[in-house]
């Protein structure tokens, strides 16, 4: 009799484990979600301040068509992306297209000093930011969830029950990876 | 950085282990002592930790009251709001209200026992003299204090010791006047009289183990305090110089007095330094967390 019990101790004990390990996966994959979905409320935030600017600018440099279809075009690919790491390549091209969007304001005079322009640039310089921030807690929330799910004997699980590794969000500055040009 | 914080978090857990002990073995010398019993114990632990409750849910709009801040509007403070907000997204946290206390002497503190009702104060001193990467590293410092539900713990220690203050009072009166309602003659009067007088010098001394156990948490939560903002702005070096300059400010915080001194991010009263005063104080040395934000 003795034995049959400690043996049915043991696999209720294990049971329990599991069930532990199992929910924490789940929590840590909706810390995750949630995460980006802060992410997303900053990004769109972005997306939405750029029609204003870009109109903006063309009321003073309508011939520069050029910078105003890319930055256009990048925005449209950001909106339209899926995963996260698609994601973080569209925001990087989009972080550079209106990088170039700035630098042709650069020459306008009259449109540096106007208020709205003025605004606007203040407000995205604020959300990228935020952005960054929401980016950085979602990275953390990603390290951790990956952790769990890799290390053993949590990974016995989350492979049983199908956790995804979840990917880093990751945006790169396009001009710190080139080498830097001295020229007088 | 992580391993720091692990630490912090695991001597934190000892200490206040150690203080639940300590309530305990106080509790049960004044069971035996009174003759009490189990109800009696129960009912002595309800009703000290009842009255402490009410003080625990009053605390942050005393505290706000008694330190003379205002609220801090958006249009008055953008550069501050800013921060704050980042600093939420970067914790995980909703955004803090904030307040500010008008006084030229720089310093900051948190309040609130829920993440969700929380508040972030900080003198104009603060604001006019830290630069850009000096204020997020105070700011994310505050931050982390209501993110790791310091304030909860600080309360908790508070009411803790009310316990024991009030379980060691009481032990020093039934002896006092109890004489008659001890067990008597049951007990061998060798092993009686040993845990008598053990358990009036625990009760003489508990009051002081108390503080010195909430104090040492409180400088362990400090430092846990200041590895937890390094993390979020990844820039240890930014604390460390704003700790640096609230050092070298000769000045007192007038608002500030030793009831609410230790919510602080340094300590407002400039006290003096030595081995003795440095188990009573409220905050680790400076230099001791300058250095442990270098070492990150």
């Amino acid at each position: 009799m003795a034995p049959l019990l400690v043996f049915l101790l043991i696999i209720g004990g294990l049971f329990v484990i599991a069930v532990g390990i199992y929910n924490g996966l789940v929590v840590l994959r909706n810390r995750v979600d949630n995460a980006w979905s802060q992410v997303d409320v900053q990004l769109k935030r972005r997306y939405d301040l750029i029609p204003n600017l870009v109109e903006t600018v063309k009321g003073y440099a309508k011939h520069e068509s050029g910078v105003f279809q890319n930055v256009t075009e990048a925005r449209a690919k950001a909106i339209a992306v899926g995963t996260v790491k698609d994601q973080g390549a569209a925001e990087t091209q989009l972080t550079g297209a209106l990088k170039s969007l700035f630098a042709v304001a650069e020459a306008y005079p009259d449109l540096k000093a106007n208020q709205n322009f003025l605004m606007l640039q203040e407000e995205l310089a604020g959300t990228e930011s935020k952005i960054a921030y929401a980016r950085q807690f979602y990275n953390d929330q990603v390290m951790k969830f990956n952790q769990k799910q890799q290390v053993f004997p949590s990974n016995i699980i989350a492979g049983m029950f199908h956790f995804q590794t979840k990917e880093y969000f990751v945006i790169e500055e396009p001009a710190a990876k080139e080498p830097v040009k001295v020229s007088f | 950085m992580y391993e720091q914080i692990a630490a912090n978090k695991r001597k934190s857990f000892i200490l206040v282990t150690f203080f639940l002990v300590l309530i305990f073995a106080l509790a049960a010398v004044l069971a035996e002592l009174a003759g009490m019993g189990r109800t009696g114990l129960v009912a002595a632990l309800v009703i000290a930790g009842g009255l402490s409750m009410v003080s625990y849910y009053g605390s942050d709009n005393i505290t706000l009251a008694i330190s003379k801040a205002r609220p801090a509007t958006k249009e008055e403070f953008p550069h501050l709001y800013n921060v704050v907000e980042g600093l939420a997204l970067a914790a995980g946290v909703p955004a803090p209200r904030c307040y500010v206390i008008d006084d030229t002497a720089p310093n900051a503190f948190a309040t609130g026992h829920d993440p969700k009702n929380a508040v972030i104060c900080v003198t104009t001193g603060l604001l006019e003299k830290m630069n850009r990467v000096e204020l997020e590293g105070v700011v994310a410092h505050e931050m982390s204090h209501i993110k790791n539900l310091d304030i909860r713990l600080m309360t908790l220690t508070v009411v803790m010791i009310g316990v024991v203050a009030l379980l060691s009072d009481w032990i020093m009166r039934t002896f006092w006047w109890g004489g008659g309602r001890r067990r008597s003659g049951n007990d061998k009067n060798g092993a009686g009289a040993i845990f008598l007088v053990v358990g009036l010098v625990l009760a003489i001394l508990s009051p002081i183990i108390a503080q010195l156990i909430r104090l040492a948490i409180s400088r362990k939560r400090e430092f846990l305090a200041d590895a937890s903002g390094a993390m979020l702005t990844r820039y240890p070096a930014g604390l460390a110089s704003a700790l640096r300059k609230i050092a070298a400010d000769p000045e007192p915080l007038e608002a500030a007095n030793k009831a609410t001194a230790h919510l602080y991010i340094a300590n407002p009263l400039l006290d003096h330094k030595g081995a003795i005063n440095k188990l009573f104080s409220t905050h680790p040395p400076i230099e001791e967390r300058i250095a442990a934000l270098e070492k990150m």
